[in-house]
């Protein structure tokens, strides 16, 4: 069953607690970052009812959240996602080649998840790293002027941390 | 060297953290606007500097917070837009990542300003790490007496709280980015009422850019008369402009609106030149959005002037020969570039944003996403060309948002400016797919008409 923690649960209450009395809803999209946090990067109906829940809101809303912003993920994703973008600025700067280097590297596609369930591969559109072009997001940071051998250094890194590589 | 207001500190060793921040001059404005001006002689000097909001638009803005009302007994927000999401923009993420404590203390004097004692920053979900670096910077101007109750003991209360978005350019349009803060989804809502009378939770709420609020900062501290007399006519003070695409230097760099666009991009102290020796083809100077120029038209106006980096100049000849200021995007294109590719790449970014919620805008990205795939992969036809055209012009205007306008330019311009690309990509199907169009006639120099 999913359920925060109480260190989970304690961030909620701080992030209910920056807006008025009864508009508690105002916490939906930082809550829904927490639960995909906490329950394997996705968000699964009983997450999203489990939020509504929380939050004392029906069902309906926090679907139609969860499925109009692109970082929320409703179906299950790899241990790591490799966001790539794509949008002009960095397609000026080659991420077309970066996107097909790794489909070959990985052997998936866009969308896709590798058998072994590390790798999922996403491109998505402007992060504002233009400048740093060709990037991706992993996790919580970017990483920029993606070359093949940094590609090849970074899924490495994570086949290390995730113990598979040593 | 022009001058910098905003980012003369931010390679300051620590500026990061308010200690060093504090020792090099912050929050001086603080103290002065808190304890010797009123919200209104601070909105006056905001007036007074001719600021014009810095993330896109261009609306003075101390106009705009005239504009806020003052209902009895109902709190008013200050709302910081840090979305930042126009494809060549990234200026708010440099200003934040180093220097967050200009930000902070701008809104802290906008707050008071306002009358706004909860102001919120709506930062773009993929800022994550940015997000933890507010957060710390707040603390720490809480820690010492700038936020938080009876702020430096003048009565004034005010929190910020830091909001993150989750993946959706529509946010940065204001009335979306209120949705998105009362945790909706991003639709833009119908003005009026605008967000100055009924904003976030139908309070009177002012939503302002980044580095709008950090320009209050100088404003305050040198006075707007002085403040004003920075850059040329109505482009007053410093803007920051981020360059990418193929320039030596990418980077952010704040100008003072009098350099010449020439010089922006050649000059070592910019963007050093195009880059592996390669020539200039085109450029969109105001983010993604703005209309797209070639090398001649960017470089000169059709009347054959120097073309500045300044709100006016930029839009010199309106459409038809000019473009925008915008968002401060700067994206370079060099002469192995396909303006068909490029065109095609901005409208699948367009088509992914659309909220959905109008007809024109949500069919009409789709469409035109559709037809660009088609030329750019030999399956082009000519009457394609008309037809782009025609569907670009019945989403202009015709939505709730700009998103629909913002969609509709960048088409527009390509085809407007070359159209003999996109031709020779549909009577050259195989060929376009083997090599560019090159830089073709973009650079000559453009015949000047005499008049008498």
């Amino acid at each position: 069953m999913v359920k925060f923690s109480e260190e989970q649960l304690t961030e909620f209450n701080r992030l209910v607690a920056r807006y008025p009395e009864g508009k508690q809803k105002s916490a939906l999209l930082p809550v829904l970052h927490l639960a995909q946090d906490s329950f394997g990067g996705w968000l699964s109906s009983e997450t999203m009812d489990y939020v509504a829940e929380l939050l004392q809101i029906t069902p309906i809303e926090v679907y139609e959240v969860a499925t109009f912003y692109s970082m929320y993920n409703t179906k299950p994703v790899g241990k790591y996602m490799f966001e790539v973008c794509q949008t002009g600025p960095c397609m000026l700067r080659g991420s077309d080649d970066i996107i097909a280097y790794i489909e070959k590297t990985l052997g998936i596609q866009p969308g896709q998840t590798t058998a072994d369930g590390l790798f999922t591969l996403k491109t998505v559109e402007c992060l504002g790293a233009c400048g740093y072009a060709p990037m991706m997001q992993l996790g919580k940071h970017y990483r920029e002027h993606l070359t093949k051998e940094k590609v090849d250094a970074i899924i490495d890194e994570c086949k290390k941390n995730a113990g598979v590589l040593n | 060297m022009s001058v910098k207001l905003l980012l003369a500190k931010a390679h300051v060793e620590g500026i990061r953290g308010f200690d060093v921040y504090r020792r090099e001059g912050g929050y001086q404005s603080v103290e002065k606007a808190l304890k010797q001006m009123n919200p209104e002689s601070i909105v006056e000097e905001v007036k007074k500097s001719g600021l014009r909001g810095r993330g896109g638009a261009g609306f003075p803005a101390g106009m705009k917070w005239s504009f806020i009302a003052k209902p009895e007994g109902v709190p008013r927000h200050l709302v910081c837009n840090a979305d930042e999401s126009e494809p060549g923009t990234f200026k708010d993420r440099y200003l934040m990542e180093f220097i967050p404590h200009l930000l902070i203390e701008g809104l802290i004097v906008s707050s008071f300003a306002l009358g706004s004692n909860d102001t919120y920053i709506y930062i773009r979900g993929e800022y994550a790490w940015i997000v933890d670096i507010l957060e710390d910077a707040i603390n720490e101007a809480k820690a010492n007496g700038f936020l938080g109750k009876n702020i430096l003991g003048t009565g004034f209360d005010c929190e910020i709280h830091v909001q993150r978005g989750a993946g959706a350019y529509i946010c940065g349009e204001e009335t979306a980015l209120i949705e998105s803060l009362e945790g909706k989804r991003g639709n833009p809502r119908i003005k009026p009422p605008f967000p100055a009378i009924q904003g976030v939770w139908q309070r009177p709420t002012v939503v302002n850019n980044v580095e709008t609020l950090a320009a209050v900062v100088p404003i305050i501290n040198m006075g707007g008369e002085e403040y004003a007399k920075i850059g040329v006519g109505k482009s007053t003070g410093t803007k920051l402009i981020s360059a990418c695409g193929n320039i030596n230097k990418p980077g952010v760099y704040e100008i003072d609106m009098t350099i010449s666009v020439e010089d922006f991009i050649y000059s070592d102290e910019y963007c050093g030149g195009i880059a592996n020796g390669k020539k200039l083809k085109a450029c969109i100077p105001g983010g993604s959005s703005v209309p797209i120029l070639p090398a001649n038209l960017l470089l000169k106006t059709a009347k054959g002037e120097t073309r500045y980096m300044n709100y006016e100049s930029l839009s010199d000849g309106g459409f038809a020969s000019g473009s925008m200021m915008g968002s401060g995007g700067f994206i370079v294109l060099d002469e192995d570039q396909c303006i068909v590719r490029n065109t095609l790449s901005l409208a699948r970014f367009y088509r992914h944003e659309s909220c959905g919620q109008c007809s024109p805008c949500r069919e009409g990205t789709g469409w035109m996403e559709k037809i660009l795939h088609n030329i750019e992969y030999g399956k082009g036809k000519i009457s394609d060309i008309d037809l782009l055209w025609d569907i670009q012009r019945k989403i202009e205007g015709n939505t709730i948002c700009p998103l629909g306008d913002a969609a509709a330019w960048p088409v527009a311009a390509a085809i407007r400016h070359f159209r003999d690309e996109f031709e020779w990509h549909v009577n050259n199907p195989l060929e376009a797919q083997e090599k560019n169009y090159g830089l073709a006639h973009y650079a000559d120099p453009i015949h000047v008409p005499v008049t008498a």
